[in-house]
């Protein structure tokens, strides 16, 4: 039960702090002092107190976006096991319902982008389509890879699996998989290289620009949103790369929050070594990242 | 071969009876003949006049190392040239919307500031109720197919930079045309100018272009000196030079950091960011003004540089020299940077050469121009700095351009920063104005050409006082660098030309 309570209260709690440690990693490269951790925070308050605007041209569609996107999120948070706890709900089968809580939630964000009628919006959809159907296989791929590990259909089954002694007999395989896997955590959260969450170019962006039209507490709302996924994918892929467990309840949470914010900081660190790469190059990053998934899979079913 | 056209140097000044009045028939011959031979338009524009206008051409040949000017006397409409001679079209637009006169024949003729005409009468383009048009209401060129689409960006922007609105016939991300429609910021600046000097001629002046106040302000102190028959001292020109020279600094270092801020490499960005304000803090030291407002006067300067501040500057240059080095050669030496600048937007050379691009954006098609060479003017005629050209044509060849341009400013300011010339004073005040004089001056602002043009009365007042930023000239390119690339790759491309919007609105 205190797990339970633990669990949740991460969930909610702790996502946008891993926007901080991005923004100050990114600050440090830049030989800026940054702003505080918390600003996250501060960011989501302030939208949540401002009044909205609705265009007359939109439907509910647009309304229930914002809404139904966090509340996917916030599901799936609940299906995935966070470091060596076992996630509060899990059945077998949950990891199909894990993939397609995101893919809900995207179609939601699209269709409120497109009911804006705006030509950004449709262009921003456009992108975020072609992109996450190239980004879905290697999910499949991951997840495939992993109920054959552990002969489990069920995410905390399969990913209490992952240990060190998996490293040990499946190396080579999980060693593809974290490199897909990173891949599409990044992609996935509108991450440089893929995307830029800093930017205000409406004509480069994909994921910023389908919520232009967004404002106040519903923008707020999908910034939460944004956060949670980038938490919950990141815990997938803690699991995956940094499988340890020491056995004692309150040590392994501390365990799993020095783990994901060492995550944000690489993450903050991959920002800040390259560039952003040009729109036509992603799609060959993606399925590069399939293929990265795939052969992890070939080797564990030879 | 001058073409029968009266010759000058830069920054000089002659009586208006030498200025050849020629037929029609000569005049619109002799421009493409001047464009074959070698020469370029680097101003042409009218007067009104009563049922008509007075059309100005000023050429400027680099061989020859010298501006010639002709005029002609026009009724209710002229030939266009446009279509043989490319790097006219917005001219003769510029002189429909002015001067009521129609250039018959113009492939696109258009509105270019939605400004009222500078004579009486309704302009070619009105809206019902006999109104001046609005910026950017206009018929745009249209792209038809199933699968193509339109993207209208602006005139409000997400980043603080000026309004403009771009239309884009995009094909999926792919864009076939970008047509740019500006106006938003007109100020009237070339309408105030009629029947000046006045005390508040050299402030407008500074404010044609904020991030160009030492570029425009030395064009028109030549002119007023030119005009006014006096000399500014060495110490003055050596200072303008230096003061000129940081201009282009702060702007190049701002746009490189701009550049790697648009592909979302931050190191460069927050350096660069920083490092222009070091730059723009120097010109604060020389003037109080971190964009050299009050600088430069007609004569001289406003302020003299007193030695000490020669050393401090020379003192901030050596610490900043290291960082900007290293700043932007994380820039270079960064693989997806690299990747991103690489064959984006490119212009060809024959197309640039065509329209008449000017400036860094020329010189990274390969193009050797360059005014302070060219046409050298104030201290460049005693001190030459090295014109550098790309032949890439690309997002990198305007962005190194302006990385080794950055270079030899540096060296050129740390050099004249050691021997000032003393003595002399700094300001020799013109005591008037020339009446029924024309002169010209062009400087090398750091987008490039610069080129006032001022007419006077029998009363020493301007008739007409033409100021063509190099902006002008270069928003033509950057419509074209956008041919068949993608939508995305835009910002980057509007950030490697960086031009300027009440430059040109005027």
């Amino acid at each position: 039960m205190t797990n339970i309570i633990i669990h949740t209260f991460l969930a909610l709690l702790m996502p946008p702090l891993l926007l901080g440690v991005i923004a100050k990693t990114k600050a440090a490269f830049g030989g800026r002092v940054g702003a505080p951790f918390l600003q996250p925070y501060y960011d989501i308050l302030r939208l949540l107190h401002k009044g909205s605007v609705f265009s007359t041209t939109t439907t509910w569609v647009f309304r229930a976006g914002p809404i139904v996107a966090l509340a996917t999120t916030a599901v799936a948070a609940l299906l995935m096991p966070f470091g060596a706890h076992p996630a509060p709900i899990s059945f077998s089968g949950d990891m199909i319902l894990y993939a397609y809580l995101f893919a809900l939630g995207r179609f939601f964000t699209m269709a409120a982008a497109l009911d804006t009628g705006s030509s950004f919006e449709g262009m921003g959809s456009a992108r975020e389509a072609t992109y996450s159907c190239l980004a879905e296989p290697t999910l499949f791929f991951a997840l495939i890879t992993l109920s054959r590990l552990s002969g489990s259909y069920s995410l905390s089954q399969m990913l209490a699996n992952v240990t060190p002694g998996a490293w040990l007999y499946a190396g080579a395989s999980l060693l593809l998989l974290i490199g897909g896997m990173f891949i599409v955590l990044l992609v996935e959260n509108c991450r440089i290289p893929f995307d830029d969450p800093n930017t205000h170019l409406e004509l480069t962006m994909i994921h910023e620009v389908m919520v232009l039209d967004h404002s106040g507490p519903a923008f707020g709302i999908i910034q939460y949103a944004a956060a949670l996924k980038l938490f919950v994918l990141g815990a997938f892929f803690i699991h995956l790369a940094l499988p340890f467990a020491t056995g004692n309840a309150y040590l392994d949470w501390g365990v799993f929050i020095a783990s994901m914010l060492l995550l944000a900081v690489v993450i903050g660190v991959v920002e800040s070594v390259m560039a952003r790469l040009r729109l036509v190059r992603i799609p060959q990053l993606l399925v590069a990242a399939t293929i990265l998934a795939a052969f992890s899979t070939l080797l564990i079913i030879r | 071969m001058s073409h029968g056209m009266k010759t000058l140097h830069n920054g000089s000044s002659f009586d208006r009876a030498e200025l050849p009045l020629l037929d029609n028939d000569s005049f619109f011959q002799t421009i493409p003949d001047a464009i074959a031979g070698g020469w370029r338009v680097c101003s042409y524009f009218g007067v009104p006049a009563a049922g008509g206008a007075v059309l100005y051409c000023l050429m400027a040949s680099k061989e020859r190392g010298s501006l010639g000017i002709i005029s002609t006397n026009v009724g209710r409409s002229f030939p266009s040239l446009a279509a043989s001679c490319p790097q006219l079209h917005l001219f003769e637009r510029e002189i429909a919307e002015q001067c009521l006169v129609r250039p018959e024949g113009h492939p696109w003729l258009k509105p270019v500031r939605f400004q009222q005409p500078l004579c009486q009468g309704q302009g070619f383009w009105h809206d019902s109720d006999g109104g001046g048009l609005l910026p950017s209401v206009m018929d745009y060129y249209r792209v038809e197919g199933d699968e193509v689409h339109e993207v209208a960006v602006g005139p409000v922007h997400a980043g603080i930079i000026e309004p403009g609105h771009f239309r884009f016939q995009c094909h999926g991300e792919e864009v076939f045309h970008l047509e740019i429609s500006l106006g938003f910021q007109h100020r009237g600046i070339e309408r105030a100018l009629i029947g000046a000097p006045t005390h508040r001629t050299m402030h407008l002046m500074e404010t044609i272009a904020g991030d160009t106040t030492i570029g425009h302000g030395q064009a028109y102190c030549m002119n007023m000196e030119s005009l006014g028959g006096v000399y500014s001292p060495p110490r003055a020109e050596t200072v303008r030079g230096i003061a000129l020279e940081l201009e282009r600094l702060a702007n190049h270092t701002g746009d490189l950091g701009a550049i790697a801020g648009d592909v979302g490499y931050l190191p460069t960005a927050s350096f660069c960011g920083r490092i222009r304000g070091d730059f723009l803090n120097m010109t604060a030291l020389l003037c109080g003004s971190r964009f050299g407002r009050g600088l430069l006067r007609p004569g001289g300067l406003g302020y003299d540089c007193e030695t000490d501040i020669a050393g401090e500057i020379l003192k901030r240059l050596e610490s900043v020299r290291v960082d900007l080095t290293g700043a932007v050669s994380l820039l270079w030496n960064t693989q997806s940077v690299m990747a991103r600048l690489e064959s984006t937007g490119p212009v060809k050379e024959s197309d640039a050469r065509e329209i008449g691009l000017v400036g860094p954006a020329a010189r990274a098609c390969g193009m050797n121009r360059d005014v302070r060479r060219d046409h050298p003017f104030g201290i460049f005629r005693m001190s030459q700095i090295p014109v550098i050209t790309a032949t890439s044509c690309d997002v990198y060849a305007r962005a190194l351009v302006r990385w080794l341009e950055m270079e030899r400013s540096l060296d050129f300011i740390v050099e004249q920063l050691g021997h000032l010339p003393r003595g002399g004073g700094y300001c020799n005040r013109p005591k008037g104005v020339a009446a029924n004089r024309c002169a010209v001056a062009l400087t090398e602002g750091w987008r490039g050409e610069i080129c006032h043009l001022a007419l006077t009365d029998e009363l020493g007042r301007f008739e007409r006082y033409k100021i063509t930023d190099p902006s002008f000239h270069n928003w033509s390119g950057l419509a074209l660098s956008l041919r068949n690339q993608q939508i995305s790759d835009f910002p980057l491309c509007n950030k490697s030309f960086n031009l300027s919007y009440c430059g040109f609105d005027l």
